[in-house]
């Protein structure tokens, strides 16, 4: 990471020299984008709707999204159902063991905001953005696969807006 | 269109130059290992899209599409997507086993090819005990993921290393046994030996009635099991053991792990199409590409298996390695035996 992070500041010494700094950049943040690997994370009913997603008539696969098991490996969280005050702490130390650069997708209404679970409710969270960084909110209870690719390409859009120079 | 006349004329080229013997070899021996390291990167990655296509095509689904044509460069966008994660070392792990397992995985997996022959002449060194050279090799893939499992100080990690470790030495003894009936037809470990013996289609191990067909299955079994692929693949059993022994690596460490996977895949299947069919031995097309055509045939025939069937459990996978396969490897290494001596077969 260091040595490419000390790209642009001598390469931009050069005339001309923009142009390794924006074809990495193009180069970096394309294939970032192109295979966002997601945690399996299913809470609630909005996982159904993730496995549809992921299933034949839908297919995440041609994103070049697969799912991986181990945090370690993905890039991304799609908080898909309810998260508990019991489960809140999980989520938390999933999204601490995944490796930078890492995403998360809030899907559906409990994730964004407490959803049905807003009144009387002393068990749920009321949005999982008070436990993590959110990248990117999609409503629905649950949202249909459509407004899930939504979200996806969303989120493509911002991972590919990405600079080298930003890098942690 | 035969290659070995290029390298013959590079190698001719290097010694008119008039440098000394030692350093032509040297320089040739490098030259062929990197360009052994590029053609089989390239493998690697095309295998990788190519499982992702042939898997999207049995369940009906469309795989990667929108990176490239048909998502043609959506392994090259993974790898450099994995080389830009970020490195960890859990706390606790044991550092020097935790940082050397996934090297010694991927340096096992080249390795081999010192002595697989692509094509006619098309081999680095044509040892006299090449075959016992690869089955040796490809044993050090069992101490790496041992060494992953253990290093990562995880327990999931650890019975994933444990049970693959149990795995591959149970069926890599049916395994060389199988091997061993091909070996005692030829009469030489050599592999251009062991091609060069199959020159025409009936004189191939699979079709020499009847013990070549039972070696070839045998094989083939084994090396599903040795390669960890379904329905062998117990060490990577996503319901139970998470993501398996490689569960705490990231980034290019895992990036290692996955393409030793498929390398292992092509290797295993290189020597199943040297051992049993005829290697690259064919009419009118040059030699290599008779050898890419079988070997990945094979190749698609493991990513066929590993679609169709469903997992076994632990104790069925060791039984039909143990109370099966073996005495059934063992009787086809007697019945080899007893064809070459009575001569009946030597066609």
């Amino acid at each position: 990471m260091g040595i490419i992070k000390k790209v642009p500041v001598y390469a931009e010494k050069f005339p001309g020299g923009g142009i390794i700094t924006t074809s990495l950049n193009y180069i970096f943040s394309q294939s970032q984008a192109s295979s966002l690997w997601y945690l399996l994370f299913g809470t609630a009913c909005c996982a159904i709707e993730l496995m549809a997603t992921g299933a034949s008539r839908y297919d995440f696969d041609r994103f070049g999204m697969i799912f991986r098991a181990s945090p370690r490996q993905s890039d991304l969280i799609i908080a898909a159902g309810t998260i508990t005050k019991k489960m809140a702490p999980r989520l938390k130390l999933l999204h601490d063991q995944m490796a930078e650069p890492r995403y998360v997708i809030a899907m559906g209404g409990c994730t964004v905001g407490g959803g049905p679970f807003y009144y009387d409710s002393y068990a749920v969270e009321k949005g999982i953005d008070h436990i993590v960084p959110v990248d990117v909110y999609i409503p629905g209870c649950p949202p249909r696969p459509e407004s899930l690719f939504e979200g996806c390409l969303k989120l493509q859009e911002k991972v590919k807006l990405q600079k080298i120079q930003d890098w942690s | 269109m035969e290659l070995i006349g290029i390298f013959k004329y590079l190698y001719e080229q290097l010694v008119a130059t008039g440098i000394p013997q030692v350093w032509v070899d040297l320089i040739s021996l490098v030259a062929s290992a990197v360009i052994i390291f590029g053609v089989l990167a390239l493998i690697a990655l095309f295998l990788v899209w190519w499982e992702r296509k042939l898997s999207a095509d049995f369940q009906q689904r469309m795989g990667p599409m929108l990176t490239g044509w048909h998502g043609l460069i959506q392994t090259v966008a993974d790898a450099i997507k994995l080389i830009q994660k970020e490195d960890i070392t859990p706390t606790k792990a044991d550092r020097p086993v935790f940082f050397w397992a996934p090297i010694i995985c991927f340096v096992a997996a080249f390795a081999v090819y010192v002595t697989v022959p692509f094509g006619e002449g098309l081999i680095v060194s044509d040892l006299n005990i090449g075959i016992l050279y690869i089955v040796a090799i490809t044993t050090f893939t069992v101490i790496s993921l041992l060494m992953a499992g253990w290093g990562s100080n995880n327990k999931y990690a650890l019975l994933g290393g444990m049970r693959s470790a149990a795995q591959v030495v149970s069926y890599e003894v049916p395994m060389i046994v199988a091997i061993l009936s091909v070996i005692v037809f030829v009469g030489s470990l050599s592999m251009v030996d062991i091609v060069e013996s199959q020159a025409l289609i009936y004189q191939w191990y699979i079709f020499r009635m009847p013990f070549g067909p039972i070696a070839f299955v045998i094989f083939i079994i084994a090396a599903t099991a040795e390669t960890n692929r379904t329905p062998f693949d117990l060490p990577e059993a996503e319901q139970e053991l998470v993501a398996g022994f490689n569960i705490e690596y990231s980034g290019m460490k895992f990036a290692m792990f996955f393409l030793a996977e498929f390398i292992n895949m092509f290797t295993v299947s290189a020597i199943g199409a040297t051992l049993f069919l005829g290697g690259w031995q064919g009419p009118f097309l040059p030699s290599w590409v008779w050898f890419l055509v079988k070997t990945f045939g094979l190749v698609f025939v493991f990513m066929w298996f590993r679609w169709t069937y469903p997992r076994l459990r632990v104790d069925q996978l060791m039984e039909f390695s143990w109370k099966f396969l073996l005495p059934l490897a063992f009787a086809n290494l007697i019945l080899a035996g007893w064809m070459k001596y009575s001569g009946w077969f030597n066609w």
